[in-house]
């Protein structure tokens, strides 16, 4: 592959380049012009730094960032940026990576990504890389970075590791290093793309995207998978497949019975392929959506178990201009008939009292 | 002659008080139940039908039956009937205690009673084009006036009570209260007209939801015609259950009279009524209305028969017949208001309303509290008097049992 | 001495009457407001709505009210069935014969509304732009305005023990940020458009005119209930659309001339008690002198 390559030649010409950029730039909704700014950047040598930490995790994450094919991984990581620390990638093991990553935290200004959870537990002693604690590496290393990005359900909130009963306190990125920005990118694993634009407009413009209250990128985020299914017309109009392979199941129509997380995961997965390909994501193979960005959904949850919606919008039922409103209670009928005969009825018997005891006065007379 | 008012006395507890003592708790935890809970939990009223029975029946028709105030003070003071003014004092309680009662239901009513005192106090905030306003400071100052032209009974008692405070203070008022009296009974005159009045004016603004049957111009007039009649109505009780509690003659003849009067007030609402449907065109509709020409004609009869009844009396007196008039008359004017405020309001868009039995439980609680606060207070306080000393037929006890439990 | 006292009476009720009968020639005390061409106003066109309901949503966003969740075709849903205390705009389906299409409800900005008319402390009250405003400090939850109002407009909040009502107030939070009402931001048909009434009523005559067949050839609101700053156009006659046939008169002008009649400078009630304050007076000297004059009545 391209590793022997050496780095002032791009793997790429200007031309290819600047598509890559503006593929990246448009996947995440930044305009077309973007892509160029960025391909002007990083041709002038300013390709961000980029030091990639793993924890507790499956490198599910960087497999699937490995898998894109605009940019492909050689133009990933030996054009678009400079990646100074990656276990997973890198040549170099043992002390020379370690000393990789020490020079960079000695320049600082690079941008941090967290993949995998931190465990907390017994004074973190749960995952170690060289001697170190997982904790102890993530507070050195993001004290000198521009940019904090925590990849995957795992980095951003604990994902499965967290699972009950959590022996390890494994914990997300956001919480250990609480007070700092830190922009997460939950999923199991994580669109690849949604990680691209942040760290490319981040190279770009120095800034980072709309977060919303948990650090999530609203371009990504804001909407619930509901939102925007491509089966929700079925939803609308009632039409629910009620076991695996049945025909409501044959024919593609909600998965809601059987237990879609949809309503309530924030994702953008049914509007972003996965690696571009049409239909590669739960909901799109015919199973309902497991909630993997979403924290007390995901993993806590059960996977066949409805979950109520979210964000309601309407069908295409219409109220029309009248309604029956209002109720009648059958109880409340009877009491107030009983007390309106009680009255009337306690009137006529004083009136007949007195009428015959008038009768019996003139009797007396 | 007449003869001094004197406290009845006897057991505060009769069985029928402790069933209403009892309607009043239930009544109680209905009403925490409303304040904590809302009203959409309590009540049936919805945004169809803002108004239920506590405004249709606890405000306008328990400010009507407590109208025998103001009928009692027409006849005695400006009609100078003197031979009636034994009657005005129990009149003018039930009438106090009628306003009050109307007020804590307005209270319950309310969706924000916390603002409500703002209405008598921020003047500059009224707004001249609202009945309601009108009404509202209305009722808060005849509740005022008709204390006021209460306070001798209670002074009288301390006044009674011998030497003390109480008494120097109730010797040093009741002169003063006594020399301001044409005063006082001119506001309690004038107040009671003007918001009994306006009771109607009030769906005077619901031209499209009020049934044509129901909705005129002469809204006004009609309320207040009913207004008097079932005041004066209600007097009866009054008299029946003063006789009896004095173990003292009914005055038949004396009521015969009264009831010619009221004859009088309920002909001419009828012949307002009719004489607007007829200048309206409407007079069609009392036949061709289906549920609403049942209503209508319901109200019709009940106070056409009261009136007929009440009209007899100058041939024939019996105090039977005369309780069944006050009777018919009672329900004839109770059907006319709880119609025009619900039975013949038509919100559209689907909207039905039946009070729940919160909103029935509430409003029987606090005519369980009227009826305690009556007992006692005549029971302790010089309010009721005997008509006339001079002995003619005596009560039937069972009668006043009837009427009073 | 009981009878010469009740010719006073009577005379004394003939002033108090006539001087009551002069007062409504003397001023017809009700204040006339007239149409203002310069009015905020909404155009809804009951001819381009395809009820897509993003007014709706933008209207809660705006508003920032919860969706009102119903269950349909056995799941959940926004889906209101009329204002409510949480719906300040909804769209309803009307059919006559066999068209049938969408129509937008909300508050009507009358020009002399009734609500205003009625409401005890002014908590509703006509704004700048004669948009129809709510002041929750003022309001004692009295909802006469519900029980006034002839579109049904508005709403209380009947599930909440420290409530309020709630209408439409034509996004009036929005004009410091120079923003207009949400829903005719986001209306991808102009189907409702905002606007100053005058602007408005010769866009809806222009729409007439220009497809004379498809509109009915009149703008309700423009004369209706004297006037409303939310005006309909219509294929279908407007009573499909729930709106109420009411004159051209304002719907509270009946009670404000009888109210504005009887109580005009308060002279009516003013003159009455002093004529009852001299009758009682007067009764009751008489009665102190006479005291037998009652028994001679009774006789």
């Amino acid at each position: 592959m391209a590793l022997t390559t050496p780095a002032v030649e791009p793997v790429l010409g200007r031309r290819d380049f600047v598509k890559v950029c503006s593929a990246a730039a448009a996947a995440v909704g930044l305009p077309a012009w973007a892509g160029e700014k960025m391909a002007e950047k990083v041709a002038q040598g300013k390709k961000p730094s980029v030091v990639w930490l793993h924890f507790q995790e499956c490198t599910g994450c960087t497999e699937s960032l490995l898998r894109t094919s605009h940019p492909d991984v050689g133009a990933l990581v030996l054009d678009l940026v400079s990646l100074d620390y990656h276990e997973t990638l890198h040549a170099a093991a043992g002390h020379q990576i370690e000393a990789s990553l020490d020079a960079a935290v000695e320049r600082g200004g690079y941008v941090l990504v967290v993949e995998g959870a931190i465990p907390l537990a017994e004074g973190g002693i749960y995952c170690q890389i060289g001697g170190k604690n997982a904790v102890d590496i993530l507070k050195r290393v993001a004290e000198k970075a521009a940019a904090v990005v925590a990849i995957g359900s795992c980095a951003s909130w604990g994902g499965v590791p967290s699972a009950d009963p959590n022996p390890t306190g494994a914990t997300g990125a956001p919480t250990v290093l609480a007070g700092k920005t830190v922009v997460t990118l939950p999923g199991c694993p994580a669109n690849p793309y949604n990680l691209l634009g942040t760290v490319l407009q981040f190279a770009t413009f120095g800034t980072l995207p709309a977060l919303d209250g948990k650090g999530r990128p609203t371009f990504a985020y804001a909407r619930v998978i509901h939102e925007d299914c491509p089966r929700r017309p079925h939803f609308d109009a009632g039409r629910f497949a009620s076991l695996y392979g049945d025909e409501g199941h044959r024919n593609g129509w909600c998965l809601y019975k059987l237990g879609c997380k949809g309503p309530q995961t924030h994702a953008n997965c049914s509007l972003l392929s996965f690696c571009e390909v049409p239909g590669a994501w739960p909901i799109g193979v015919g199973h309902p959506c497991v909630g993997c960005t979403e924290q007390g959904v995901a993993f806590t949850v059960p996977l066949h178990t409805t979950v109520p919606i979210d964000k309601p919008t309407a069908p295409m039922a219409y109220p029309g201009i009248t309604a029956e409103r209002g109720h009648v209670s059958a109880v409340a009928t009877g009491v107030a008939g009983v007390v309106v005969g009680a009255a009337a009825g306690a009137g006529y018997a004083a009136s007949r009292r007195l009428a015959r005891s008038e009768a019996q006065e003139k009797q007396e007379d | 002659m007449t003869s001094r008012a004197r406290p009845v006395g006897g057991k505060l507890l009769s069985p029928s008080v402790q069933i209403m003592i009892a309607l009043l708790g239930f009544a109680t935890i209905a009403a925490a139940a409303r304040f904590v809970k809302g009203l959409g939990a309590t009540t049936s009223m919805n945004d169809g039908f803002p108004w239920g029975i506590w405004i249709a029946f606890d405000v306008v028709v328990g400010t009507a039956l407590a109208s025998g105030g103001y009928a009692m003070a027409l006849l005695v003071y400006v009609f100078n009937k003197g031979r009636y003014h034994p009657l005005v004092r129990p009149a003018l309680v039930t009438s106090f205690l009628g306003y009050s009662m109307a007020g804590i239901a307005v209270a319950f009513d309310l969706g924000r009673f916390w603002n409500l005192w703002r209405v008598p106090l921020f003047f500059w905030e009224w707004n001249g084009a609202s009945v309601l306003l009108e009404v509202a400071l209305c009722m808060f100052a005849y509740t005022l006036v008709l204390a006021i032209e209460i306070s001798p009974a209670v002074l009288e008692r301390w006044d009674a009570d011998g030497a003390g405070r109480r008494a120097d203070f109730a010797r040093r008022w009741l002169p003063r209260l006594e020399r301001a009296l044409p005063f006082i009974v001119a506001l309690g005159l004038v107040l009671p007209t003007m918001h009994q009045s306006s009771l109607g004016s009030l769906l005077l603004v619901a031209e499209t939801k009020l049934h044509p049957l129901w909705h005129t111009g002469l809204l006004p007039l009609l309320f207040l015609l009913t207004a008097f009649g079932m005041g004066y109505a209600i007097l009866f009780f009054e008299a029946i259950f003063s006789s009896h509690a004095f173990d003292r003659p009914l005055e038949t003849r004396l009521f015969a009279r009264l009831g010619a009067f009221v004859a009088g007030v309920l002909v001419a609402f009828l012949a307002v009524r009719f004489s607007g449907l007829f200048a309206a065109g409407r007079l069609g509709l009392t036949v061709r209305s289906g549920g609403y020409s049942f209503f209508f004609w319901a109200e019709t009869l009940l106070l056409a028969a009261a009136a007929f009844l009440f009209l007899q009396q100058g041939v024939r007196a019996s105090a039977a017949a005369q309780l069944q008039a006050a009777l018919l008359a009672l329900a004839g004017g109770t059907l006319y208001r709880i119609d025009a405020f619900l039975t013949a309001y038509r919100p559209g868009q689907g909207w039905v309303y039946f009070p729940s039995y919160f909103e029935i439980l509430i409003t029987l609680g606090i005519v369980a509290t009227e009826t305690v606060a009556y007992v006692y207070l005549v029971r302790k306080f010089p309010v009721l008097a005997g008509v006339t000393e001079t002995r003619t037929k005596p009560v039937p006890a069972a009668v006043g049992q009837g009427v009073a439990s | 001495m009981a009878r010469i006292s009740r010719r006073a009476a009577l005379k004394t009720f003939a002033a108090a009457g006539a001087a009551a009968a002069c007062v409504p020639e003397a001023a017809d005390a009700r204040v006339e407001r007239k149409p203002s061409p310069e009015d905020h106003g909404l155009l809804v066109d009951a001819v381009r709505c395809v009820g897509c309901r993003a007014c709706v949503t933008s209207c809660r966003e705006a508003n920032g009210k919860a969706p009102d969740v119903q269950v349909v075709n056995g799941a959940a849903y926004d889906a209101p069935i009329d204002l409510n205390a949480q719906t300040l705009t909804v769209i309803k389906r009307w059919e006559e014969g066999k068209d049938a299409g969408y129509v937008k409800a909300q508050c009507m900005h009358c020009v002399h509304p009734a609500c205003v008319s009625v409401c005890m402390l002014g908590a509703l009250h006509k704004g700048a732009g004669g948009v129809v405003e709510y002041d929750v400090a003022k309001c004692v939850g009295c909802r006469y305005c519900q029980v006034a109002c002839p579109f049904n407009v508005p709403k209380f909040e009947w599930a909440k023990a420290l409530p309020r009502i709630v209408k439409c107030e034509l996004c009036r939070h929005r004009y410091a940020e120079g923003k207009g009402p949400a829903c005719a931001e986001v209306c991808p048909r102009d189907a409702v458009t905002s606007g100053k009434r005058g602007e408005l009523l010769a866009e809806a005559r222009r729409r007439i005119e220009a497809r004379p067949e498809a509109y009915q050839a009149r703008i309700y609101g423009e004369t209706d209930g004297g006037g409303t700053n939310v005006l309909y156009l219509s294929p279908v006659p407007f009573g499909a659309l729930g709106l109420p046939a009411l004159g051209e008169e304002p719907a509270p002008a009946l009670s404000e001339t009888i109210q504005h009649g009887i109580y005009q400078g308060f002279v009516a009630p003013i003159a009455l008690f002093g004529a009852l304050s001299i009758v009682t007076w007067r009764n009751r000297r008489s009665a102190e002198h006479a005291p037998a004059a009652g028994e001679e009545e009774s006789r």
